[in-house]
Parts: structure tokens; sequence; C-alpha cells
């Protein structure tokens, strides 16, 4: 067997690689990791957010007897609690695959040095994991949605099309900024923040289980500064069609504008982290 | 444009490596040659490690001139890494995939197309003896064989250049010996080699060349025949008397070589003939616990230039 080069005929190609590039090379591992990994991920992506639902929308909304001018729309409290579940099940997502395993890349495995020492740069790196985080986010969303559709809970047949889209655009405002944040910190203990004092008060207190006029005036104000309400709000709208053109500008752009500057922190904070 | 016609593979000139105050590499020059194996020899904290991962472009060089097939890291990076092969001192294989996947994605970075991949894969399993370890898990393998597959994995782009940061470092001697004949062959195979090590054994089994490294500067280079030679003597005298008595001992014996070292559990004697210092030393009544005569080797090169051992 001969192992030496011959030359240029490696079949590498020199060069800095295209973003698209970069992330596709990266495609067969992650297939390969999630036909490994799916069946872990079932229970808290598929079942969990059903239970949910199912105690609730349906149990305890059993007991919410309430006009639809208070629940922004909505006939029931099951229609009302469904898209905020699903726009905060979106969060979750994204918040889990940008963790542990950015964490795993730099301290554990230290995978992202091995794929360093190929043509790939921390940029490719960083975008294939949050492009596979999009996926996550997509079809859990995605399932969620589809599920939900015979309960009978959505308006319209397009309005949870978009409103999927909104969910996704939502995951990726947390992932990129929790992947940042994962690419920044020294030990786990840490995520330990992102989960008590992020996840949980925004899961509780950002419009998923009731409107945020509930809260008084000035718990609205600061409820209405995080990213999920934005994307809690767009989510509802589209699905009840209760759709407010101008809000859903602001909620988008928002959304948007978070996704984006994570991005760019989250590329920036790997590299500098990876790179001595 | 690459400079292709040059047989210089790495060229570095007054290469330096900085970590805010600290200097791990003062200033080095390097001149490696299209298939020799190079080795870096020294302690642990010499800067090998530092001036590995500024040849592996991914570190940026703090000063100096640095070349690596003709190209700059700071401009080609992606470019040289194409045609790198890089073996670190950490296993960081993918515990997530199988033994053959870890070599399989790993040739997609390089983009590499599958169906080549695929055969290459199965012959550096051949190649590493790993072949009946194809399913299994990484988790599953012994430390020797999570190197080999290492080794496997950074040929899989068929490298110009491979790159060993202290490749048999916790291992057992066996499979040391298992993985030095794997690197032999591959030198035969006419791969150019870079190895750090800090063991002295490993550098004269592998290198044609080396440099000895000691506090980010280099203190001698040459083969290891070359550096014994200039460095020591034919042959060496070790003895061992009872704990303390060495300080007052070492001077009844200081004449007998060309130079004497005192080392925390022996004398080392340095002489052309081991043997006839050892027969003046009983001779002047002195009753050493234990003696050895041996020839010179990189160690005693490295403690001339240093003062020092180089596992501490």
């Amino acid at each position: 067997m001969s192992v030496v080069s011959t030359g240029s005929t490696n079949g590498a190609v020199g060069g800095r690689l295209s973003p698209l590039t970069g992330a596709l090379r990266q495609l067969d591992y992650w297939t390969t990791f999630y036909l490994r990994t799916w069946k872990g991920s079932v229970i808290t992506s598929f079942a969990s957010p059903l239970f949910y639902v199912l105690a609730m929308g349906v149990l305890l909304g059993g007991f919410v007897h309430a006009p639809p001018s208070q629940l922004d729309g909505a006939t029931s409290y099951l229609d009302f609690v469904v898209p905020g579940l699903i726009a905060a099940q979106a969060m979750q997502t994204a918040v889990g695959e940008t963790t542990y395993p950015v964490m795993s890349g730099i301290k554990w495995q230290k995978s992202f040095y091995a794929q360093l020492a190929t043509p790939l740069e921390t940029r490719d790196l960083a975008n294939a994991l949050l492009a596979f985080t999009l996926f996550r986010v997509g079809s859990t969303c995605g399932v969620y949605f589809l599920v939900m559709a015979p309960f009978g809970v959505f308006a319209t047949w397009w309005g949870p099309t978009v409103a999927w889209c909104a969910t996704m655009l939502t995951g990726m405002a947390f992932a990129t900024w929790t992947f940042a944040f994962s690419a920044h910190i020294k030990s786990e203990a840490s995520f330990g923040l992102i989960f008590r004092l992020g996840l949980i008060p925004l899961f509780l207190f950002s419009g998923s289980f009731f409107p945020i006029s509930n809260l008084g005036p000035v718990g609205e104000t600061v409820a209405r500064l995080t990213p999920l309400w934005h994307g809690v709000n767009l989510t509802r709208m589209f699905c009840l069609d209760t759709v407010d053109r101008p809000l859903a500008l602001v909620n988008t752009v928002v959304l948007l504008a978070v996704f984006l500057t994570g991005w760019y922190v989250a590329i920036r904070t790997l590299r500098k982290r990876l790179a001595q | 444009m690459p400079d292709l016609a040059a047989d210089s593979l790495i060229r570095a000139t007054g290469l330096r490596k900085s970590f805010g105050e600290l200097d791990a590499v003062k200033g080095i020059d390097l001149d490696v040659r299209r298939g020799e194996a190079f080795g870096f020899l020294g302690p642990n904290g010499a800067g090998k490690s530092s001036t590995m991962r500024m040849i592996a472009a991914v570190s940026p060089v703090s000063g100096g001139d640095l070349r690596i097939l003709g190209m700059d890291p700071a401009v080609d990076g992606p470019a040289i890494r194409a045609r790198l092969g890089v073996c670190p001192q950490e296993d960081t294989l993918d515990n997530e995939l199988n033994v053959f996947d870890n070599l399989y994605i790993y040739g997609r970075y390089f983009g590499i197309p599958k169906r080549e991949v695929r055969e290459r894969a199965e012959e550096l399993l051949e190649f590493v003896q790993l072949t009946d370890k194809r399913g299994a898990k990484v988790e599953e393998l012994s430390g020797g064989m999570k190197r080999r597959l290492t080794i496997a994995r950074s040929l899989i782009n068929r490298p110009d250049i491979l790159l060993l940061d202290e490749p048999t470092t916790g291992l057992d001697p066996q499979a040391r010996h298992l993985l030095w004949d794997r690197l032999f062959r591959l030198k035969q195979q006419g791969v150019t080699l870079v190895i750090t090590t800090h063991y002295m054994d490993e550098a004269e089994q592998l290198a044609d060349r080396l440099v000895v490294m000691d506090r980010g500067v280099i203190a001698a280079q040459g083969s290891p025949l070359d550096l014994i030679r200039a460095h020591s003597t034919r042959e060496v005298a070790e003895l061992r008397f009872p704990v303390g008595d060495h300080d007052a001992t070492a001077e009844k014996v200081a004449d007998l070589g060309e130079r004497i070292e005192v080392l925390p559990d022996r004398i080392l004697v340095y002489g052309e003939d081991g043997e006839q210092v050892l027969e003046e030393v009983h001779r002047r009544g002195l009753r050493p616990v234990a003696t050895l005569v041996r020839r010179s080797t990189l160690e005693d090169v490295f403690l001339r230039l240093t003062g020092r051992t180089l596992v501490d």
C-alpha cells in the first residue's frame, strides 16, 4: 500500500473553501451522527412536548374559561397554549444542541481541533453545527405542528406553515448566542446559568402559558424585550390567524437581528478560543 | 504560487511564538527536506508543541518567517493543511463514530470523493492493523490502537508531510515498537516525517536529523550520530553508590573520564572505554552498588547541552 502523496493529486482542493463547501464537507459527519443518535432524542424532542400539551393544554386548560379577548384572540386555552409551547420547544431544542455539543468539541472530545487540522476553518465548524441545530429545531417543531393539526388548534393551513418558519427563526436566535456562550466558558458548570437564569424564566414568563398583559405594566415591558416573547407572539399570530402586520414585522426584525449578531459573535468567540 | 521545485518543505527563520508574557519559541531556524524524518527532541515545555502547531498552520506565528510547502500559513492555511497529516499529542478521535467512520468522515473533510475515501480507509486500516476492529467503537480500543487509528486518520489525505506530536507518550513498550515499525514503513515509502518527542530512544530510532530544543531555543542540531560524536564520548560508565555518597565520591573519579555528570541517583563518567573506567574505579578501592557500561545516547547529549535530564 502506498500512502505517500504524488504531488498535487491528493484529492483536496487547495485554498480557502467557500462557506457552503466548508459546511457541506461536514454533511456526512452530521448525517452519521444523527443516524446513530436520533433514537435518544425522540423522547426529549417529540414525547415531552406532547406531555406538555396534554397536561397544560388539555387537562389544566379544561379549567380555563376565558373569552378570546383575554387569550390574544384564541377561542380556547388549548389553541392559545400550543403555539407558545412550540416556540418554547424551538428555544429548548436550539439551546440543547449548542451547549454540550460545543463544549465536547472544545474540551471533552476535542473534535474541533481535529477538524481544524484539515482545510476546514472555525467558521465552517460553527456553520455546520448551527445548520444541524436548524435541522433539529425544524424537524422537532415540524412534527409538533403536524401532530397538533388534527386537534383543530390552527385557524388556517398556511398559518402554521409560516409559524413553523417563525419557530426556526426563534430557535436560531437562541442557538447562535448559546453557541457563543458555550465557546466562551471554561467549565460546563456555567451551563447551569443558562438553564436556571435563562431558559426557565423565559419559558415561564414570555407569554407561552398566559398573555403577558397579566404580568402588570413593568412585567409586560420586560417580557416584550425577551427574544422568546417575539418568537411566541409571531408563532401565535400566524397559528390563530390574528396577524398584526406591523407587530409581525417588528417580531421578525428583532429575531433576525438577534440571530445575525449571535452568529457573528459565535464564530468570533470560537475562533478566539481555538486559535492559540 | 507554491514553490514546488524547492526541496525544502518546511523553512523557518527566526520563528517565534509568544503567549502573552511567555515566549514559548524564541527565534528558531529550521529546514526540513523532502523525504527525511526530522525530530524535535526536548523536555516538556521546550517549545516543541508550539512549533508543531505553527507548522500545522493552526497557530498564528508571533514573529519571524515560516514557509510550509513554499506557502505562508497566515495566508494559505487551508491549502497547507490540505497537504499535511497531523497526529496530535492527545487523541482527538470521535467517540460517537466507529473506527471506520472516524477515517471516512475525516477524509470527507478534505473533500475526497466518497468512493475513494472508502478505499483509502480500508487500506489504512490494513496498514495500521485494525481491520478486525473496523466496526468497533473508539472507546473499546486500547491506547496503542487509538494512536494507530489517529495515525491512519492523519494519512487519509495522502499528506506530503506527516506531523507527529509525542506519538508514543503513554504507550507500553510493545505498542511503541509496533508504532515505530509503522512509522518506519512510512519513512521508507518517502513520507516526510516531523516528530516531537522527549524520548531519546524514539528520536534515535526514527529521526534522520533532529534539533535539540530547550527553553524555546535550538541547543544543537544534526543527525543523532553526529550529535553524539560532537557532544559526548563513545561510552559512558554509570556508577551507583549508596544514597548520599555521590558528591564525595565524584571527586575521586573526576579524572577517570573526559568529564563526569553527578545525577541524584548515579554518577556518569564519560570516556572512550567504559570497562577501563570501571577497572580503575575498583583499583582505587571504590565499591559502587551497581555499575553499567553503555554507549552514549542523545540523553547524554542533552545533559551536556542543558545540564538537565530529558524526563524530569
